[in-house]
């Protein structure tokens, strides 16, 4: 962990506003590039979350980037501005325990020259160099942390976090916290079932995709991490997409020209995974955002190439229902310009 | 279309004869779905609990006489009545809700809020399809909408009125309707 020693690793950037985010050529090789193949339908593409490549975004169960500081900035104006962005209904404050446990040996483990875990009993030491963080507090008892224990620790580590309690046969979202959500609404869907809240998606109902993922989940083994990859697209880099504040971003659609597409047009990928909890047999269901621009995606000629297939022979519903109606087209173009018709490699990985 | 999973699914009042007690809320005419499902069935009515929106005070009708009768001057009213016998509520007693889709909107989430689930609750729609929305930006609710788009009533966004619906919040979800054309609103479309 060199790069703990840059204090120039963490970006300073925005999200809003002026939108000074950007990737490095290391956070760009590192993406977590959503097709593996020249097309894209519907799937359970479930995977074991095993460590993936070294850099990698899928290297570590959790991950933290050069995004971190910046990102957990505005996650605190976010909640400062709408505190319905962290809800947890009572019963799931085990739960809420669980996740922290969670995040908190997960980034002690894998970046140790940022955060430390010192643990005596229930008495936990916590420390976060990044964020300046140290706290002394007792595992179990709300009252010796700032904040709940899902929020505290969430406060802390990039991503969205649902944690869904399991009852009934089914999979409830009783608890969460989303601010970089592409375009739901947690106040809306907490207290749903799994079928419930993915009601709005087209097709993937008739196709039985949700029935088929739900079983799946139900059956989730402690100590047997899965995850999936999620995308659509957005413009400007801005994480909090949210239904709430739609009326203010959504005409951010309208400004895409052909001159700006490499800089406006953001690929918005989510890494989802999901663990299940040892205390409370809940499941915590993470949903990390990964951004980058189209003028970044054309430095990888494979993505480049790619994504112009994929997007050009989207089909119109499912475009529709990702918002990318308004600007599809230009965007289209422009990457035809980085697509010469060679064949791509299967998977994933640059070449 | 294929009807949205999240929309409720309303169905025919049926009273369990195993029900310790019937807590029954109705709201104006809805009280005939009522009578049809609980008429002769003494051992039914001796143990009913029924809270009516009604105008007036006509009294039950005569097909519901030994039911505890409460006749209240509003949705608003006849729901804090309800919500305080159900608060007395025994184990055992099934719920049941007769009315508009807004009204069975707004008294299931209590319902629900109160941990009814299942078999526990029946209901029956009858009239107005009008809904309950909430207004996904400002969170205002609004009773009665009966069509979509429609212009929130607290802070003015015009709202297209999705399927999309929380039984916890009991309400379908607003969400603007003209963010990426301000001021192109389709024509309004009843419910």
């Amino acid at each position: 962990m060199s790069l703990a020693l840059d204090p120039g690793f963490f970006r300073q950037e925005t999200f809003r506003d002026d939108f000074t985010f950007a990737n490095s050529q290391e956070a760009i090789r590192r993406f977590p590039f959503p097709f593996d193949r020249d097309q894209y339908m519907y799937a359970v593409n479930i995977e074991q979350h095993m460590p993936g490549p070294e850099k990698h975004a899928t290297h570590f169960p959790i991950d933290i980037d050069e995004h971190y500081v910046a990102e957990m900035a505005d996650r605190e104006r976010v909640l400062a501005e709408d505190p319905l962005r962290c809800q947890s209904l009572p019963h799931m404050i085990t739960a809420e325990w669980d996740l922290l446990e969670l995040l908190m040996t997960s980034m002690a483990r894998d970046y140790p020259a940022w955060f430390a875990l010192g643990r005596e009993g229930d008495r936990w030491h916590w420390i976060n160099r990044p964020m300046g963080i140290e706290e002394h507090f007792t595992f179990g008892d709300v009252a010796t942390l700032p904040y709940g224990p899902m929020e505290y620790i969430t406060r802390q580590c990039q991503g969205d976090f649902c944690l869904l309690d399991q009852r009934g046969d089914n999979l409830w979202l009783d608890s969460g916290i989303v601010t970089s959500q592409a375009d739901w609404s947690l106040d809306f869907d907490l207290g749903m079932n799994f079928i419930e809240w993915h009601a709005p998606v087209p097709r993937a109902h008739d196709m039985g995709v949700f029935e088929r993922a739900l079983k799946f989940l139900l059956n989730l083994q402690l100590g047997r991490p899965i995850r999936r990859l999620n995308w659509t697209m957005t413009i400007n880099p801005r994480l909090d997409t949210s239904p709430e504040n739609y009326h203010r971003w959504g005409i951010d659609r309208t400004t895409v020209t052909p001159d700006n597409v490499g800089d406006k047009v953001h690929l918005r990928v989510e890494l989802q995974a999901l663990w299940r909890l040892p205390r409370s047999n809940a499941i915590v269901f993470s949903i990390r955002c990964y951004l980058i621009k189209m003028r970044e995606v054309a430095t990888v000629p494979k993505w480049a190439r790619r994504l112009h297939r994929v997007l050009r022979d989207l089909p119109d519903d499912l475009a529709d229902y990702k918002g990318l109606t308004n600007y599809r087209g230009m965007t289209v173009d422009w990457l035809s310009r980085h697509d010469d018709g060679a064949p791509t490699s299967p998977g994933f990985y640059p070449d | 279309m294929p009807e949205i999973k999240s929309r409720p699914k309303w169905g025919k009042l049926d009273p369990a004869k195993q029900a310790s007690a019937h807590l029954v809320c109705a709201e104006r005419g809805a009280i005939d779905a009522v009578a049809r499902a609980f008429a002769g069935r003494p051992e039914v009515i001796g143990k009913t609990i029924l809270v009516h929106v009604a105008e007036g005070d006509a009294g039950a009708p005569a097909s519901l006489a030994g039911v505890a009768y409460h006749p209240l001057p509003s949705r608003a009213t006849a729901l804090t009545a309800f919500r305080a016998h159900l608060g007395r509520a025994k184990m055992g007693t099934q719920l049941h809700l007769a009315g508009s889709e807004a009204f069975l909107n707004e008294a299931s989430a209590l319902a629900h809020g109160c941990g009814v689930v299942g078999d526990g609750l029946t209901t029956e729609l009858c009239g107005d399809p009008a809904r309950r929305v909430q207004c996904v930006h400002c969170k205002g609710m609004m009773d009665d909408v009966s069509a979509s788009p429609v212009a929130c009533r607290h802070c003015g966004v015009n709202l297209m009125v999705r399927d999309h619906y929380s039984r916890r919040l009991g309400a379908f979800m607003g969400v603007c309707v003209d963010a990426e054309a301000p001021g192109d609103l389709p024509a309004a479309a009843s419910f």
